[in-house]
């Protein structure tokens, strides 16, 4: 994910297309294919923590079970948060198009702080587990739910940091082309994030409190 | 240098051309198939656990298509046609990873010897 940004970074920066052959017909729009396959290569890693976490859903080792240690309110909230970054990140795109930058700030501040906030509670989530003894080493069961939402949760706190290195980067450089390319790649990786998180609400808490 | 940079700048007009009413669609239709599923859940609406949980995979697939489509703006046409088949190919190994461990796990268990079952 940095290295493909950095190349590009190199690439603009010196405002010279060295490494390319003249006359080399390259895709217009390598980079964003290139970025929708590394998410897919991250799909396959999420693939893997879901598999993980089906085969070890019912494997409680006398631990607390889904019903007893899920507060759905909770990842209603939490839910409801990552769906509205997903808007309000949309917004920031439309304003891109417009080729407002105040508003493309804006908006992707709004973003970062919305994800900033399902950070907190996810966070204030593990901590009530841990506290009430429900750690990763409990059982199977817990073992698996950490790793599947802790990693979904590393990939929100990553791209937050993306974020906010990409106000700054607005701020300095405005909407330059290399900036406009950023914040699309930051988009897809946000919105899927957000398709990660419907199969985590799903899969884990929703039918994890199922009786 | 310039004209590089110019040349290169008017190429990459690049990434999907977006509007707000495909946003708000996209966002109504992700907050619907979000809060039915909870409701279904939360509300205890059907006594049996399998029929809650046949009701809201399918939500869980039809919200994640709704994303892809509004959101991530996937179609046939963008990058000629390789961000649809890498998420075809990704898909296909996502259905063997997740049915295969499922199907291989299950029937080990179910074939264990009852006393060795953890």
């Amino acid at each position: 994910m940095s290295e493909a940004t950095m190349t590009a970074d190199v690439k603009t920066q010196d405002g010279q297309l060295e490494f390319l052959v003249k006359g080399d017909h390259h895709p217009q729009n390598g980079t964003l294919l290139g970025f929708w396959l590394y998410l897919m290569s991250d799909c396959l890693i999420f693939a893997a923590l879901f598999a993980t976490y089906g085969v070890l859903a019912r494997s409680y080792a006398g631990g607390p079970t889904g019903m007893e240690v899920f507060d759905l309110s909770l990842v209603a909230i939490n839910t409801s948060f990552l769906l509205l970054s997903s808007i309000t990140y949309g917004f920031a795109m439309l304003q891109m198009q417009a080729n407002r930058l105040k508003g493309t700030l804006f908006w992707l501040a709004i973003t970062a702080l919305l994800g900033a906030a399902f950070l907190g509670l996810e966070l204030y989530e593990f901590y009530h587990l841990i506290h009430i003894g429900a750690t990763p080493q409990t059982s199977g069961f817990l073992t698996a739910f950490f790793a599947l939402v802790g990693t979904h949760g590393l990939h929100v706190l990553f791209g937050i940091v993306w974020l906010v290195t990409l106000l700054f980067q607005l701020k300095k450089h405005g909407l330059i082309p290399a900036n406009k390319r950023r914040v699309f790649c930051l988009s897809m990786f946000w919105h899927f994030l957000d398709v990660v998180w419907v199969g985590v609400f799903t899969y884990v808490y929703l039918m994890g409190v199922l009786p | 240098m310039s004209e590089h940079t110019h040349d290169h700048d008017h190429h990459e007009a690049e990434g999907p051309h977006v509007s707000l009413k495909e946003y708000v669609i996209g966002f109504v239709l992700a907050v619907i198939l979000t809060v039915i599923p909870f409701w279904l859940v939360m509300g205890n609406v059907f006594e049996s656990s399998t029929t809650t949980a046949l009701l809201i995979l399918p939500f869980m697939v039809v919200q994640i298509v709704v994303h892809m489509v509004f959101f991530l703006h996937m179609n046939f046409h963008s990058e000629g046609g390789w961000n649809m088949l890498a998420l075809i190919f990704t898909l296909v190994l996502v259905f063997i990873t997740l049915a295969g461990s499922l199907w291989v796990m299950i029937s080990l268990n179910n074939n264990m010897m009852p006393g060795m079952m953890g």
